[in-house]
């Protein structure tokens, strides 16, 4: 069963929504749909399942037409950012709900809905209503609905954004493990990077309704195709600083230069976007080829157990991601070391002309 | 301490005319017009019994009870269809249908009632239960539209598609799981209208003559020939509030949300 959008485009009172959406997801997959608030992700997956419909193209299932078939003739399921559940009919009747109206003789439901609430932990509260459960039990029953009917399809909008981190963490994994063993096609649309990563599987980046890159989750994260989907693939946002490429050397302005090396050897002489991640700069050198920088201060931002500190010089400015809380004062002056080695190199367009040579991860 | 006395004073206000209304409907015609009392000298049931016997008087409370509550299914079973395409689809001129809707109620009943006389007439309807109903429905099912529509946006449409991706059918759907979601919602509406119905004066008596008139217009008949009893009206309106405290009973937790026609 594999499910493939055909250029597929919606425009809703004169604005694109989506633009134009080429994709195929295969059976047994597991799909991250990556991209900022309104980027169309909740769009794109309404129009997998069948709730809206194209203006434009084509929605195949397994190689048939699906474009017009009602939601209600596909074998689909969807988990909602809000924890949607009925809430006037216990967890059991919300679980069995789907296999109620499929049918099913009691003893088959009976042991599906069981099956199903352990293997989401919630076997001990089949009896209650949703809305007398924490908010994290509330979206286990409404994923429960979602994996006890065996749906081709199934999709996640942005299911843990409302559960606390501890709880998204250990739901995230669940997850990942509960669809290893199906073989339907799992999509799971969030804004986060980093979950993304979390996730594996193939992760598709859109940004304004368009589909920017789609592949392995990894190869997506080490070779972006352009600097949008670096950007969106990259939480700080990736950092970007023009640059001259001479015979040997890469100027970023008058004061910063450094020889090519290894790496970059094979850019051709001319204007670049060179970007770097956050936290590939450091505090301290980490290789000789670190370029020092001194910097000023704008802005200790910190997240968590993490620091993202903004700095400036007088041409550029960049995010630099530490890990550990760090104090610093506005205007504070600083070194920063610049991996040289680790530098993306976009042409003036955007497109990816390079990308660091992966060394195995020690 | 202030803010209790002048509470205390203004339920003072709110109450007395009910408390005179209920103190006439125990005395007798005499004492009513003799001196003040505060309480009746004389206690007497009299006047209650007169109008729990006399079928004059009580069918005038039963057709008003059954016209009301025609009209409260019809306008029910109406709105809440109404109220749910006005809530959950966008199609050409919703917000001016639905704002239409509301304009009705600004219209006087005294501007209909000659229409509606005439109409009646003509069809043959006049003087039924089923013509004071129908003509009720020309602002309660508006009302019902808001009020419902209200309660009905409360309820995020998420829970419809999750529905349709379950596999329910429309009307399953509709009936199983939607309408027990918005229950306060219908009861609310129920309870404003069963509210404008039943003292609705006009368009009850002029649709009426003999065979199904409201309690109203027989109150406002007994205003006759030999003067005005006090007692017995006065009994009269005292069972024409009950039902209203009765019914208010039932939804006092939610009435405050009617009021806002179910917006929050």
């Amino acid at each position: 069963m594999s499910l493939t959008l055909q250029n597929v485009s919606r425009v809703v009172d004169g604005e694109t929504w989506i633009s134009d959406v080429d994709l195929t997801l295969e059976p047994g997959s597991f799909n991250v749909l990556l991209g900022r608030t309104l980027s169309g992700k909740t769009t794109l997956m309404r129009l997998m399942a069948g709730l809206d419909r194209p203006t434009k193209g084509k929605v195949l299932m397994n190689g048939v037409d699906v474009t017009g078939v009602s939601v209600r003739e596909r074998n689909i399921s969807m988990v909602y950012q809000q924890f949607i559940n009925y809430p006037n009919l216990t967890v059991y009747e919300n679980i069995a709900s789907p296999l109620r109206l499929a049918k099913l003789d009691k003893d088959t439901l009976d042991r599906r809905v069981r099956e199903t609430a352990e293997m989401l932990g919630i076997e001990s509260m089949l009896d209650r209503l949703p809305l007398e459960l924490s908010g994290g039990q509330q979206q286990r029953t409404a994923m429960a609905r979602a994996l006890v009917k065996d749906a081709q399809v199934v999709l996640f909008d942005e299911p843990l954004v409302n559960l606390d981190y501890k709880l998204r963490e250990g739901l995230r994994d669940e997850l990942r493990n509960l669809f290893k063993a199906r073989n339907c096609i799992a999509v799971y649309a969030t804004t986060e990077p980093n979950e993304a990563l979390a996730l594996g599987g193939n992760t598709a980046v859109l940004h304004e309704g368009r589909l920017l890159q789609m592949g392995p989750t990894a190869q997506v994260y080490h070779k972006p195709r352009d600097i949008i989907t670096a950007e969106m693939f990259s939480e700080p946002p990736i950092n970007v600083v023009p640059g001259e490429v001479t015979e040997n050397e890469v100027t970023f302005d008058q004061d910063v230069h450094f020889q090519l090396n290894n790496d970059l050897k094979m850019l051709q002489p001319g204007h670049y976007q060179f970007g770097v991640r956050a936290s590939h700069i450091g505090l301290v050198p980490h290789s000789d080829d670190d370029l020092e920088l001194p910097v000023k201060v704008d802005l200790a931002e910190l997240s968590g157990s993490e620091t993202f500190l903004h700095v400036r010089n007088p041409h550029f400015e960049l995010v630099l991601h530490l890990s550990g809380v760090h104090e610093y004062e506005v205007d504070q002056e600083i070194k920063i070391y610049f991996p040289t080695h680790k530098l993306y190199a976009f042409d003036t367009q955007g497109s990816l002309v390079h990308s660091p040579a992966r060394l195995v991860e020690a | 301490m202030k803010s209790r006395i002048g509470l205390t004073i203004y339920l003072v206000l709110l109450i007395l005319p009910i408390y005179w209304l209920v103190n006439m409907s125990f005395k007798t015609n005499q004492e009513i017009l003799g001196a003040l009392s505060f309480f009746p000298n004389n206690f007497t049931l009299d006047n209650y019994q007169r109008i729990l016997t006399d079928p004059s008087w009580y069918s005038g409370y039963i057709n008003s009870m059954t016209y009301v509550a025609m009209n409260m299914t019809i306008s029910l079973l109406v709105a809440l269809p109404a109220a749910y395409a006005f809530s959950r689809y966008k199609f050409v001129g919703d917000k001016h249908l639905f704002f239409w809707l509301l304009t009705n109620k600004m219209a006087p009943p005294a501007v209909f009632a000659l229409p509606f006389f005439q109409l009646y007439s003509s069809i043959g309807l006049f003087d039924t239960h089923i013509a004071v109903a129908l003509a009720h429905c020309l602002f309660n099912v508006a009302l019902a539209v808001w009020i419902l529509e209200g309660f009905m946006s409360g309820v995020p449409i998420e829970i419809d598609e999750t529905a349709y991706i379950d596999g329910y059918k429309f009307w399953n759907f509709f009936l199983k799981i939607y309408i027990p979601l918005i229950r306060s919602g219908i009861g609310v509406t129920a309870f404003f209208l069963f509210m404008f119905s039943w003292i609705e004066l006009l368009l009850a008596r002029t649709l009426t003559a003999t065979e199904s008139q409201p309690i109203q217009a027989i109150m406002t008949r007994t205003a006759g020939a030999s003067g005005i009893d006090w007692g017995l009206l006065s009994a009269a309106g005292v069972l024409t509030i009950l039902p209203g405290i009765f019914v208010i009973y039932f939804v006092r937790n939610h009435v405050a949300k009617g009021f806002a026609l179910g917006r929050t």
